[in-house]
């Protein structure tokens, strides 16, 4: 059963800091709270304050320009779905929310929820680390900024200060002839991931050499993580079968997956292996259409 | 501490008080006696508590009620026009869409928002439509007839 708690529904990002700061470690930020919620009806979580941010209008949009997309925290995964302008320029977004529960989930959880949730097998966190995305916590102090990979820390923790507030994912544009891709592994459709693999690949102009890549993996460690060691075997180099099964055989080793009800650890380390190389062909075929 | 809640529920206004820890579909079943919304396994997995809130499919029984504050919602109660039913639900009758019926008000409720969405869905739309939505007797073919009967216009709203 949940446990009482005091609601505050703040309607402007000023006073969801002001309570945030004046109830520190007592209070739980919810959102769509399609997660939390969850954890509350198990009594894993128990707050004495929740602080409803669902009506902060200001946090809700999607906005796009030469340098990037800016998405506001409290943006419903449905929207990102649903967005044109996603959809034509960072269509792996689209996709990988098309694969995010369900329909009636995604209409009322928000990505920043999911984010904030720190689940090493959500899905936007990998995506997000592939896309180099940047994300602007703010506190009653002020702003600051961190990249994605550093945000996730471990089961259900985030690099969020007590007080602290995310508020915006930016992702950079991405350079001529990127291609980027994500998969997960799962029984059942739109379930959480077994593991999640996601790979942003640039190739240089004429050569086809692979400029820059970004792997990151989902459920495979205690945290959404970068499998920088499979990148180290990729870049500069012109991609090949046997190159992106090195890479793949490279992150499966440094993946920290763990046995679980969905999958032992050896497992795990089989899919890191074999997704890594299947997503590194389809990020390179997209880099090349692109 | 309880708080105000007020929202339309089936075009009817409501104001009550509520704990903030009720869920919607306590409010729903519990507060306002509407039975019909069905509350199954409380993990927003099975969605038979599906209802539709401003014109979006949510799962009730995942969503506090005071976020639905200021809301207009749409349960299955909320479906047939007086005595004449929706067409949703004529469909599902005629080609039996249910057999212990536990899941069908969640899967009316997914059904109507995907028509309000897109009233000419693709099978696959329509399963994907229904995808958040489970029926533990297997009958997701004949929802799926049902949904396509409507679709192709077999069944007229009422007036």
């Amino acid at each position: 059963m949940i446990k009482d708690f005091e609601h505050f529904a703040p309607k402007t990002l000023k006073e969801a800091l002001t309570l945030l700061d004046k109830y520190q470690d007592d209070c739980k930020v919810i959102c769509g709270g399609q997660s939390l919620l969850i954890l509350m009806r198990q009594g894993l979580v128990a707050p004495k304050y929740l602080v409803d941010i669902k009506g902060i209008s200001e946090l809700n949009y999607i906005k796009d320009d030469k340098d990037g997309l800016k998405i506001g925290a409290l943006t419903t995964h449905r929207t990102i779905e649903k967005s044109p302008v996603i959809k034509k320029k960072y269509p792996v977004l689209a996709e990988m929310e098309t694969k995010l529960a369900s329909i009636q989930t995604r209409n009322w959880g928000t990505i920043g929820g999911n984010i904030c949730h720190g689940d090493p097998a959500g899905d936007p966190a990998p995506v997000l680390i592939a896309l180099n995305a940047t994300l602007t916590v703010a506190g009653t102090k002020g702003e600051r900024n961190m990249p994605a990979e550093d945000f996730t820390l471990d089961y259900f923790e985030v690099a969020l200060e007590p007080g602290e507030l995310l508020t915006e994912i930016q992702i950079p544009a991405p350079p001529p002839r990127t291609g980027t891709v994500y998969t997960k592994f799962n029984i059942i459709e739109s379930d959480l991931a077994t593991v999640g693999v996601a790979v942003s690949m640039t190739l240089g102009s004429g050569d086809g050499v692979c400029q820059d890549v970004r792997i990151a993996l989902g459920a495979a460690a205690p945290m959404a993580m970068r499998a920088k060691k499979a990148e180290a075997v990729l870049k500069g180099k012109k991609i090949t079968d046997a190159l992106l099964a090195e890479a793949g055989e490279k992150a499966s080793t440094e993946a920290e997956p763990i046995s679980d009800i969905a999958a032992s650890e050896e497992y795990r380390r089989e899919l890191v292996k074999v997704l890594v190389k299947r997503m590194g062909n389809e990020a390179l075929a997209r880099a090349k259409r692109a | 501490m309880k708080k105000e809640l007020k929202f339309k529920v089936n075009g009817q206004p409501y104001e009550i008080y509520v704990k903030p820890k009720t869920l919607l579909v306590e409010v729903l079943r519990d507060h306002l006696g509407l039975t019909g919304t069905k509350r199954g396994c409380n993990s927003s997995s099975c969605g038979a508590c599906t209802v539709i809130l401003n014109g979006m499919a949510v799962k009730s029984c995942s969503m506090l009620a005071l976020q639905a504050n200021g809301a207009e919602l749409l349960t299955v109660e909320g479906l047939a026009r007086g005595n004449k039913l929706h067409p949703l639900q004529e469909a599902f009758l005629d080609h039996g869409a249910f057999q212990c019926g536990f899941c069908t008000s969640g899967m009316l409720m997914a059904s109507t928002a995907l028509l309000k969405e897109n009233p000419k869905p693709t099978k696959e739309q329509i399963k994907e439509g229904i995808d958040g939505n489970i029926c533990r007797c297997t009958g997701y073919n004949s929802i799926i007839r049902a949904v396509t009967a409507v679709v192709k216009g077999e069944y007229k709203e009422a007036k």
